[in-house]
C-alpha cells in the first residue's frame, strides 16, 4: 500500500445530520459544503447546470444536487432524508440530509437516530423561531452529542456581530436547558460561503471555525467506550465442520463498552455466568475489542444461548424489567392508542408487548406536556408505558443510546411505529405535575 | 496480540485509544447486516454479478460467518452479454469457497419470448424480469444487493433494509423510517426486503477496501490493451453482443473498467492504472463519477435509476 492510501484509510468517520425549516438554506449550505470541499464532480455539476438552465436559471442551482426523486425535482421540495458523503484529507463524512418541510419530526428522529452531530440551520433576519426550538428539542431527545447551530444569512443583516450573538445566546440557553451538552454557533452566508468551508472576510470579528473545520476536528466516538460493556447476540456460528468440530463462538456487534478476554459476564435475560474465552475480530483471534466492532465471542461454559440474549460484564450487568417507562417519537401514519398490542424490537431481540399508558403528549413549540392525550398521530412526541412478554435488559437511552433504544412494530403489516427511548428524558420532567382535575383541559 | 499493520484496529492507539478507522466502522456495520440478515430471514440470498461490490460483499459475508461458510447462496442475473473474465471469475469464486449458484439468465427469457431485446441492444433494463421471477420462484425473502447511495441520487434514498412488495416494486415515498442500527426486515409472504451492507460506502472506500484485504478482482478492472469502439462518448468492447456498427470503428486502446455490467451499456475507460495502488490514486483524483464515467443506461433520462428501481431493479 503507498503512504496515501494508508493515510487516507486511517481517517474516522462522522455522520452528521442537517435541520433547518424550508428558507433556512439548507440546501444551499449542504451543496456549498459539496461544493467547496471538491465533492461535486464535473458530470453531476453538469447534469445541475444543465437543468438549471432548462428552467431558466442564471445559476446553477445546488439544491438539485441533493433532490434525488422525480417528485422532489418536480415539486422543488425535499420528501426524504437522504444520505451524502464526502470527505477531507482529515476525515470521512456521512451526511443525513432531512428535509425541513413536511413530517420533520420523524426525518429529523430518522437523520439524528445515527447522528453523532447535528447542524441546525437559522436565518439570522428571524432568529430562533419554534422550528429551531423543535430542532433543538428533537437534537436533545435524540441525544446527539454535538449540536451546531449555523446562524445563516449574515449577509443580509449586514454581517453585524451583535445579530449573531443574541441568536446564539437564545439558542445556547434553551438547548443547555434541554440537555444538549455541546453547542457550537458559527456566524455564516452559505449563499456567498462565509464561513463555511473557507473563514468569511467580512466577519473579522468571529474568531472560530468554520463549519467543515468545526466537523473535521469535533471528536468522535468516545462515550461509546467509556460506557459499561453491551453484547447483544446476532447469531450464533456453529461450522460442525471437520475443522472446527466444537466451535460455538456469539456473533454481534458490541454495542458499548470494551471487552476483555478472561472477564467474567452474564448472560441476559438467563442470568447465567461464564467466562470470556476467546474474542474473534472477523477472522482474527484477539485480547480486547470495543464498540462498535463486529466480533464473535467464545465463552469457557457451554451454556444456552440464542440470538436476542445479551452479554456484559458480570460487575456491570444491566437489570431486566417487563415494564418499560420510554419517551417515543411516533413516526407512523396510523396512531398508536392505548391498549396496542405491538411488537417491541431491542438491539436483536423481538418481543410482544402491549401499551398500558401514554400519560403525556409534548408540544413542541412551547415544550408543554398534555397529559392522557389517549393515543399518539404523526410526529408525535410523548410518553408511553408498555408491558412486555419477556424481559428485557434495557439500559436508559441517555446511558445508551444503542441499548436504550427500540422499535414498536405493527405486527399486523410490519410498520415501523415509534422510535423509543427508554428512561427519563425532558419529556418526562412535568409528568407528576397535571392533577386529576386537569385532565381533558386542553381537548 | 495477533495484530498486523493491515488491522490497525486491533492494537489501541495512544493517542486515541478506541477509535475506529473509517474502513474498520463501515466493515463493522456491514457485518452487522450481515448477521441480523441471516438471524431473521429464512431464505436470503447475494446477488452475484462478479463486479467489485458484489466481490466485496461475498468477502464481508465470509468474515461475517468465519469460520462456519457462508448460509447464503448465490444469485448472478445473467444479461448474456457477459465480460468472459468475469464469468470465469465468478464459477472459480463459487467452487472456491463451495457456494451455491443460481443463475437467471436474460437470455432465456428472450429465447423464450417473454422478453424483446431493445432497439439499443442495451440488456441491463431486462435484467429486472429475471430477478425478481427468480425471487419468487426459490422464496427469497431477503436479497443482498451492492448498491450503495453515493452512485447515484435515487440510490442516496434507498434505504439497508428496503420493503418490495410482491411485485418488487419501490415505493420512495413510502418507505419505513430506518432508525438507529434497528432494522425492521418484516414482511408479508410474497414480499421481500433489498439489503445493502455497502449503502454506506463510497467508490474510493470500496477500492481501499479490497487493496487492505488483498481481495482478487477480475482482470477487466486493471489497465490492458483492448478492441473497444465509440459509442455515446463511450468506449465499449466489440464483441457478439451487438457492436460495433455500420460507421463505428474499432480500435485498440489502453482501458480498464470502473464498473462491470452488461458488455452493451458499460462503458470502459481511458486508464495506464495496472495495479490496485494506481488505481485508487486513479479515482481519488477522478472528477467523474463511476456511473457518469461508464453507464450508458443511467443517462437515459433524469430519472432513469428511480425509474428502474421502482419496478423492482436492484
Amino acid at each position: 500500500m503507498t503512504s496515501t492510501t494508508e493515510q487516507l484509510s486511517a481517517t474516522t468517520l462522522l455522520r452528521f445530520a442537517t435541520a433547518g425549516s424550508v428558507d433556512d438554506g439548507k440546501s444551499t449550505l449542504v451543496g456549498r459544503l459539496l461544493h467547496d470541499s471538491k465533492s461535486v464532480l464535473e458530470d453531476q455539476l453538469e447534469a445541475v447546470e444543465r437543468v438549471s438552465a432548462d428552467r431558466g436559471q442564471n445559476t446553477p442551482d445546488l439544491a438539485l444536487l441533493t433532490d434525488g426523486l422525480r417528485a422532489e425535482r418536480e415539486q422543488g421540495i425535499t420528501i426524504d432524508v437522504a444520505y451524502r458523503y464526502f470527505a477531507t484529507a482529515r476525515r470521512r463524512f456521512i451526511l443525513a440530509d432531512t428535509p425541513g418541510h413536511v413530517q420533520y419530526t420523524r426525518n429529523m428522529v430518522t437523520g439524528a437516530s445515527t447522528a453523532e452531530l447535528a447542524v441546525v440551520l437559522v436565518d439570522a433576519r428571524n432568529g430562533v423561531v419554534e422550528q429551531t426550538r423543535r430542532h433543538a428539542a428533537v437534537a436533545a431527545l435524540l441525544r446527539v452529542p454535538h449540536v451546531v447551530l449555523a446562524v445563516n444569512k449574515m449577509d443580509l443583516v449586514g454581517y453585524e456581530e451583535t445579530v449573531f450573538a443574541a441568536i446564539a445566546e437564545e439558542f445556547t440557553a434553551y438547548a443547555s436547558e434541554l440537555g444538549v451538552p455541546e453547542i457550537t454557533a458559527i456566524p455564516i452566508s452559505a449563499l456567498a460561503g462565509d464561513n463555511v468551508v473557507e473563514p468569511s472576510s467580512h466577519m473579522d470579528w468571529y474568531g472560530g471555525p468554520t463549519v467543515l473545520e468545526h466537523l473535521e476536528t469535533v471528536p468522535v466516538s468516545h462515550d461509546l467506550t467509556a460506557c459499561p460493556a453491551r453484547f447483544p447476540v446476532q447469531y450464533v456460528i456453529r461450522p460442525q465442520t471437520a475443522e472446527h468440530p466444537d466451535y460455538r463462538g456469539y456473533a454481534g456487534q458490541i454495542a458499548s463498552g470494551v471487552l476483555r478476554v478472561g472477564e467474567p459476564v452474564t448472560v441476559l435475560p438467563s442470568g447465567r455466568t461464564s467466562v470470556i474465552e476467546g474474542i474473534d475480530a472477523l477472522g482474527e483471534s484477539v485480547d480486547i475489542a470495543w464498540a462498535p466492532q463486529s466480533v464473535t465471542v467464545r465463552l469457557k461454559d457451554d451454556i444456552d444461548i440464542s440470538r436476542g440474549d445479551l452479554i456484559a460484564p458480570t460487575a456491570t450487568a444491566p437489570a431486566t424489567t417487563q415494564d418499560v417507562e420510554a419517551t417515543v417519537c411516533h413516526v407512523a401514519d396510523q396512531p398508536l392508542a392505548v391498549g396496542a398490542r405491538v411488537l417491541l424490537k431491542h438491539t436483536t431481540r423481538t418481543v410482544k408487548a402491549i401499551v398500558k399508558e401514554i400519560p403525556s403528549r409534548l408540544t413542541l413549540d412551547d415544550l408543554s406536556q398534555h397529559p392522557e392525550p389517549g393515543r399518539l398521530v404523526a410526529n408525535d412526541i410523548g410518553r408511553v408505558v408498555v408491558r412486555t412478554a419477556e424481559p428485557l435488559a434495557l439500559d436508559a437511552y441517555a446511558d445508551s443510546r444503542r441499548t436504550g433504544s427500540f422499535l414498536l412494530i405493527d405486527p399486523q403489516d410490519g410498520t415501523t411505529l415509534a422510535a423509543g427511548m427508554a428512561g427519563e428524558s425532558f419529556a418526562s420532567r412535568a409528568e407528576a405535575a397535571p392533577a386529576a382535575g386537569d385532565e381533558g383541559w386542553d381537548f | 496480540m495477533t495484530a498486523t499493520a493491515a488491522h490497525p484496529h486491533t492494537e489501541p492507539d495512544a493517542d486515541a485509544p478506541y477509535a475506529l478507522s473509517h474502513l474498520d466502522s463501515l466493515e463493522s456495520e456491514a457485518v452487522h447486516i450481515f448477521r441480523e440478515v441471516a438471524g431473521e430471514f429464512e431464505k436470503p440470498v447475494i446477488l452475484f454479478s462478479g463486479g467489485k461490490d458484489s466481490i466485496v460483499m461475498l468477502h464481508l459475508a465470509l468474515k461475517a460467518f468465519a469460520p462456519a461458510p457462508v448460509p447464503f447462496a448465490l444469485l448472478h442475473v445473467d444479461t448474456g452479454h457477459n465480460f468472459p473474465e468475469v464469468i470465469d471469475y465468478r464459477d472459480r469464486t463459487v467452487a472456491a469457497h463451495g457456494l451455491r449458484l443460481h443463475v437467471a439468465s436474460v437470455q432465456e427469457y428472450i429465447d423464450a419470448g417473454k422478453l424483446k431485446e431493445r432497439p439499443d441492444g442495451t440488456r441491463n433494463p431486462l435484467q429486472t424480469v429475471p430477478l425478481t421471477e427468480a425471487i419468487q420462484q426459490h422464496r427469497f425473502d431477503a436479497v443482498f444487493g451492492g448498491g450503495r447511495r453515493d452512485e447515484e441520487k435515487a440510490r442516496a434514498k434507498e434505504r439497508v433494509f428496503s420493503l418490495r412488495d410482491e411485485f418488487s416494486q419501490w415505493d420512495p415515498r413510502r418507505q419505513r423510517p430506518e432508525l438507529w442500527q434497528l432494522y425492521n426486515g418484516r414482511h408479508a409472504p410474497g414480499e421481500h426486503v433489498r439489503v445493502f451492507p455497502l449503502s454506506n460506502w463510497t467508490e474510493l472506500d470500496v477500492w481501499q477496501y479490497i487493496a487492505r484485504e488483498g481481495i482478487e478482482l477480475p482482470e477487466i478492472y486493471f489497465a490492458h490493451e483492448r478492441e473497444v469502439f465509440a459509442r455515446s462518448g463511450m468506449w465499449l468492447t466489440a464483441g457478439d453482443w451487438g457492436g460495433p456498427k455500420d460507421g463505428e470503428t474499432v480500435e485498440k486502446r489502453l482501458v480498464r473498467y470502473r464498473t462491470v455490467g452488461d458488455m452493451s451499456c458499460t462503458g470502459a475507460v481511458d486508464s495506464d492504472a495496472a495495479t490496485l495502488d494506481a488505481v485508487i490514486a486513479e479515482i481519488a483524483v477522478s472528477r467523474l463519477t463511476e456511473r457518469g464515467a461508464t453507464r450508458a443506461d443511467d443517462k437515459l433520462s433524469e430519472a432513469a435509476m428511480e425509474d428502474r428501481k421502482r419496478e423492482g431493479y436492484f
